[in-house]
Order: structure tokens, then C-alpha cells, then sequence
């Protein structure tokens, strides 16, 4: 058996970042203080002081950090985001994780030696596209969208030598990754242009008598009854009316979550297993680490014997959003 | 430490609710000043200035009202507050301690957050971001 896949968890903080060092991943992630990267949330990410301290704490442990510089480039000030880029061969990052061409090409001109990961939201799903970035850029590594079976996640790992990553837990939205604009339609802004999905400055939580109404640029987009779980205020979460029934008409608030294939993920060749969450707190990144850190090691020790604990899936769900779990697109029985 | 399962004492919370509010708001502002000066809760006041905000701990009956300058932090008296909060006691240690996300709170619906959403988020990612390994207070993190 080959080695074990990195577990690679998010920082949104300093602490956050501490927290997934502390509780073994082996690889973390974060991102600018600015819309060069996906999780453009108020009061979340680095400054370079707190970027430098991040760093070192991690490499003194032996642990490898990447900075997400992965949203487009605006035609108004392209300038940004080459800085960043910049900024991350100066912190001594151990590799960027880029969408934009463009800016692939300026890093792999600019700063030759500085790793590059084509992110999740380069919408990269198969191997043609992926060996053409690294063809180009020298792209080493790419995370998959969470669009693929398992066996199409195989068919592209066993028809490129680059690593390949891919998501093994955290909050599932519509996934046309790289490509969604829905968060636009409501508020003008996306993830690919402003780095921030549902922007909290559009968000109104309502408190009524009986609901708690969402509303997303003015558009009310749920209504939850008394103690019915919430999910985060986004257009694809929410409930609308379709033919006369109000229900999920995209997707419903779900986690994605992998444990129980992870024998599967590792028999494959599959090179990182990455967790979505730098808009979370360090609690969340701390219990969501230890979690998947024991049962990634008991399944590289058990292989075909390895059975998934309780314990973990209810540490997981405890902290899910939505009041399910799914292998989503991983798992297809019936392709 | 782990915080058990517990809500304050309905007739404890009945005295509460009688007391006058601000000693309490008073308490919680000078150490939130304390934790700014010593550079512990890396607060940028520019993004809080000029608002005011509203802990209510529903179980115990507690309202506490305090205010944002650029300065620091200040009581502050009633009205309607631009940001509040409200969980009960037990849901708000275990998210000062680190052992419950947020966000996780919000969901099961244990943290209410009304107002202004932006600045709720600039708040819940401001105490994130305390580093409290520097202080005494560490041992009790679970995070």
C-alpha cells in the first residue's frame, strides 16, 4: 500500500491554524485578508504577520502550508492578485492553490520554484485538463470538484502524474465549482469575482413569532419553523416553490463526508484528502482534524478490515451543516 | 474541561433580571479594553466604531448592552442595539472555550443572531482570531 493521502485542513485564524497543526493534519491552507481568495469573509484570514507566524509554527513541526489565491482576477486591478502571488513566494509557502490562468502563468514566470495546485475552482475534472496545466504551468498538483464517482476520480489519477486531491469533508453546496453564479443573481457578487459566496453584508436573518426567515439580497430564500436546523444563506440551499410544493428545488444543506470509503480513497492513489472550512472556527477545524487524523491512520493499518467508529461520525454530524451526510457525487450506484 | 449540560436556575435568573445591568456590562467592557491594550484581541476598532451591540444570556436572565468607539469599548444604555446575541450560558462558555463552533450553534438554533449580519461576522471571526495560548486563560481552551 502507498502512502497515506495528506490530510490537508483549513485556517481561517491564526488560532485555526494552530488547531489543525496540533491535532495532525499534515498540510494546512488559508488565504489573504482580501478577494484573492474564495473565503472573502469580514474579519477572517491573514495579514502577513499573522501569515508568517502561521508559517512557522507549522514548518517547525514538520508541517507544509498552502495559501489559496483562488479566485479570478478582475480586469480592474490584476495587479492584487499578482501581489499576492508574489507575497506567497516571499512568506515561503510550501505551495499556491491558483484558478485563474493567467495568474498560473505570471507565477510559474515570475517565481519558478513556487509549487502550483490548481484549485477546486479551476474546474478541472478531467486528466486532459489537468495535463494540460501542468503542461503549461507546471502544475504538481489539482483538486478535484466534487463532481466525480470514485471510479471516474481512478480514471483520471491513473492517466496523469499529477497529484491529485480531493475533498473528503465539509459543507456541500451546488458544486459547479469554478463556474457558480448564483450568489451574483442575489447580490451582485460570487465567489469567482469578490471571493465570498452570500455576502453577509446581503444576509438578513429574520426573528419571527413562529419562523426565522432568511433573506438573501431581499429575496427570502427559507423559512425555518421553531427549532428546525438552519444551514448557511445560500440561493442553492435555500426552499422554493415549484409547481405549487416549497422544498429544496437544488440542494439540500448537507456535509459531505467520506469516512466510510476511505479504504477505497487510499487503494486508488489518491495523493491529499482536503477539508472545507476556513470560514469556521478553530473548534470546528480542532474536532473535524483529530476526527478524520484517527481514521485515516486506522485505515491505512487496516485496509479491508477497517470499520468506521461511532465515535467519529458522530463528532462529524455534531459539527455538519444541514442534519445529513453523504458520499455525494463519489458514490453513484446506479452509473 | 468539558462544559456539562446544565441551564442557570430559574429563580437565580428570576434575582438577575432584577439587578441593574450595568455592573455586569462594566465588568465585560474593561476586560474586553484590558484585552485590547494588551494587544490579546486584535480588534480593529475601525470595524466596530460607532455600533452598539447586545449579549443576552437567556437562561440567566442577563442583558448586557456595551458600545464600540475607536477607542475601545463602552456601556451603553437601552435602545435597540445594531448586533445581538443570544444563547444561554452553557452555549456561550463552550463557545468562549473553543469546544462548540459557532456556526454549529447557529445551526441547531442554540445562538441567535439578529441585527446587522456583516458585523455579527466580524465579531464571531474577531474572537476566533484571540490567540489565547498567550495568556493564563490557555489551559481552559479546548482549541
Amino acid at each position: 500500500m502507498a502512502r497515506l493521502p495528506e490530510l490537508v485542513c483549513p485556517a481561517g485564524s491564526l488560532p485555526a491554524l494552530k488547531a489543525a497543526v496540533d491535532n495532525g493534519a499534515d498540510t494546512v491552507y488559508f488565504g489573504l485578508k482580501n478577494e484573492t481568495n474564495a473565503r472573502n469573509f469580514a474579519g477572517l484570514n491573514f495579514d502577513d504577520s499573522t501569515a508568517r507566524m502561521g508559517i512557522r509554527y507549522a514548518h517547525e513541526r514538520g508541517r507544509k502550508v498552502l495559501m489559496a489565491i483562488n479566485t479570478y482576477a478582475q480586469g480592474h486591478d490584476i495587479s492584487r492578485w499578482q501581489r499576492a502571488v508574489d507575497e506567497a513566494a516571499d512568506l515561503g509557502v510550501d505551495a499556491v492553490i491558483l484558478a485563474d490562468l493567467g495568474l498560473m502563468d505570471y507565477a510559474c514566470r515570475r517565481h519558478p520554484s513556487l509549487r502550483l495546485h490548481l484549485s477546486v475552482q479551476g474546474s478541472a475534472t478531467n486528466y486532459e485538463a489537468i495535463n494540460l496545466a501542468r503542461d503549461l504551468f507546471g502544475v504538481r498538483r489539482a483538486v478535484l470538484p466534487r463532481v466525480l464517482t470514485l471510479d471516474q476520480v481512478k480514471h483520471v489519477i491513473d492517466h496523469t502524474d499529477v497529484e491529485i486531491e480531493v475533498f473528503g469533508f465539509g459543507s456541500l453546496c451546488v458544486m459547479v465549482e469554478g463556474r457558480c453564479l448564483l450568489s451574483s443573481y442575489a447580490t451582485g457578487e460570487s465567489p469567482n469575482t469578490h471571493g465570498v459566496c452570500s455576502p453577509a453584508k446581503h444576509v438578513r436573518w429574520e426573528h419571527g413569532k413562529q419562523h426565522l426567515n432568511a433573506r438573501l439580497g431581499g429575496i427570502l430564500i427559507d423559512q425555518y419553523g421553531r427549532d428546525e436546523p438552519a444551514g448557511y444563506p445560500t440561493l442553492c440551499k435555500g426552499r422554493f416553490e415549484v409547481n405549487g410544493v416549497t422544498d429544496y428545488a437544488l440542494e439540500e444543506p448537507t456535509s459531505l463526508n467520506v469516512i466510510e470509503m476511505l479504504p477505497d480513497i487510499l487503494a486508488i492513489g489518491v495523493a491529499a484528502i482536503k477539508v472545507e472550512g476556513r470560514q469556521r472556527s478553530p473548534a470546528y477545524v480542532a474536532q473535524v482534524t483529530r476526527t478524520l487524523r484517527e481514521a485515516l491512520d486506522a485505515a491505512g493499518r487496516e485496509h479491508l478490515r477497517f470499520s468506521v467508529k461511532p465515535a467519529w461520525q458522530q463528532a462529524l454530524s455534531k459539527v455538519a451543516e444541514g442534519q445529513q451526510q453523504t458520499l455525494g457525487a463519489y458514490s453513484r450506484p446506479w452509473k | 474541561m468539558q462544559i456539562p449540560e446544565f441551564t442557570v436556575p430559574s429563580a437565580l435568573a428570576h434575582i438577575a433580571r432584577r439587578l441593574p445591568a450595568t455592573p455586569p456590562a462594566w465588568v465585560l467592557v474593561q476586560g474586553l479594553n484590558q484585552l485590547v491594550r494588551r494587544g490579546v484581541l486584535p480588534a480593529d476598532m475601525s470595524l466596530l466604531a460607532g455600533h452598539t451591540f447586545e449579549v443576552e444570556v437567556r437562561d440567566a436572565g442577563l442583558t448586557l448592552r456595551f458600545a464600540a468607539d475607536a477607542r475601545g469599548f463602552t456601556t451603553a444604555g437601552s435602545g435597540s442595539a445594531d448586533l445581538r446575541f443570544s444563547a444561554n450560558l452553557a452555549d456561550f462558555m463552550r463557545m468562549m472555550l473553543r469546544e462548540e463552533d459557532p456556526d454549529t450553534l447557529f445551526f441547531n438554533r442554540k445562538l441567535v443572531i439578529e441585527g446587522d449580519t456583516e458585523l455579527g461576522l466580524v465579531v464571531k471571526n474577531l474572537l476566533d482570531s484571540v490567540d489565547w495560548s498567550s495568556t493564563p486563560l490557555a489551559r481552559f481552551m479546548a482549541a
